[in-house]
């Protein structure tokens, strides 16, 4: 097994990818699909550390992490419906409500 | 190189690879399913750092739930307009912002690279793993003696999931969906 920082350095990666891809993207739904990348990236991190330090509260982190993503789909995705059924599109471009 | 790194790298390259692909693709069913890829990249990645509990879950969860609920909603709500949006900066900027990207990357890999790596080693060796029944085992007696309140808790943070979720995505009697709910 490498070590760790080739490990943290891939979950940098990750993360950036994630990132541009929320920069980038104008579609709700691979808006959300970034964001579970980023989070991904982030439990990585956690384990990587969790095995350097030879502490398993990474690893306990992980996993509270994986119940707030599910979470956070469920109700991101509630929102996607709903946005969807009021606008007729996920494109953030004509989200625009409030502008008038 | 032995056979842990030879997979470690192989998954690392196919998250990469599937990551760019869940950016870069045009339609939204194929960077559902390049995500898809990823979740299991990860979880091999997890295996192989001894997280099996970790990895059982990714499955499970990312891979399963989360990856079913996209899916779902993708063939819902039928977006297919292709959503791509590089235009609006001039080629110098993109450039630029490659290139400082890069250095911060650099300046990120020499931070990990030279962080201390003997911190205060802690109770939890491989040795002390193997010695007291596995990953799995260590890790759900944390769960239900030092964590026991973050578990209940994350009860309550489902429940208001579901609540929330059900309360999103009802359909609205009166208003009928009108353009401005």
């Amino acid at each position: 097994m490498p070590d760790s920082w080739i490990v943290l350095s891939l979950c940098s990666v990750i993360f950036f990818i994630g990132l541009f891809g929320v920069l980038v993207r104008r579609n709700v739904l691979i808006l959300m699909m970034c964001i579970e990348l980023m989070l991904n990236a982030v439990n990585l991190t956690f384990v990587a550390y969790a095995r350097q330090l030879g502490d398993l509260s990474g690893q306990m982190a992980v996993f509270f992490i994986i119940t707030v993503a599910a979470a956070e789909a469920a109700v991101g995705l509630g929102l996607v419906v709903a946005l969807y059924r009021t606008l007729r599109t996920v494109d953030t471009d004509d989200i625009r409500l409030l502008r008038g | 190189m032995n056979a842990l790194a030879f997979f470690f790298y192989l998954f690392a390259a196919l998250a990469i690879g599937f990551s760019l692909l869940v950016v870069l693709k045009k339609n939204p069913v194929a960077s559902a399913f390049s995500l898809v890829m990823v979740f299991f990249s990860f979880a091999g990645i997890y295996a192989l750092m001894g997280a099996h509990l970790i990895a059982a879950l990714q499955i499970l969860v990312y891979a399963g739930a989360i990856m079913v609920l996209f899916i779902f909603v993708i063939m819902l709500i039928n977006a297919d307009a292709p959503s791509f949006d590089l235009g609006r900066t001039g080629f110098l900027a993109r450039f630029v912002a490659g290139l400082l990207a890069f250095v911060l990357f650099g300046f990120f890999v020499w931070a990990f690279k030279n962080s201390p790596q003997k911190l205060l080693p802690g109770r939890f060796s491989p040795e002390f793993i193997e010695q007291a029944g596995g990953n799995t085992r260590i890790l759900s007696e944390l769960m239900f003696s030092e964590w026991i309140l973050p578990f209940e808790l994350t009860s309550v943070l489902l429940l208001g999931g579901i609540v929330g979720a059900v309360a999103l995505a009802k359909r609205n009697k009166e208003g009928q969906g009108g353009t401005h709910a």
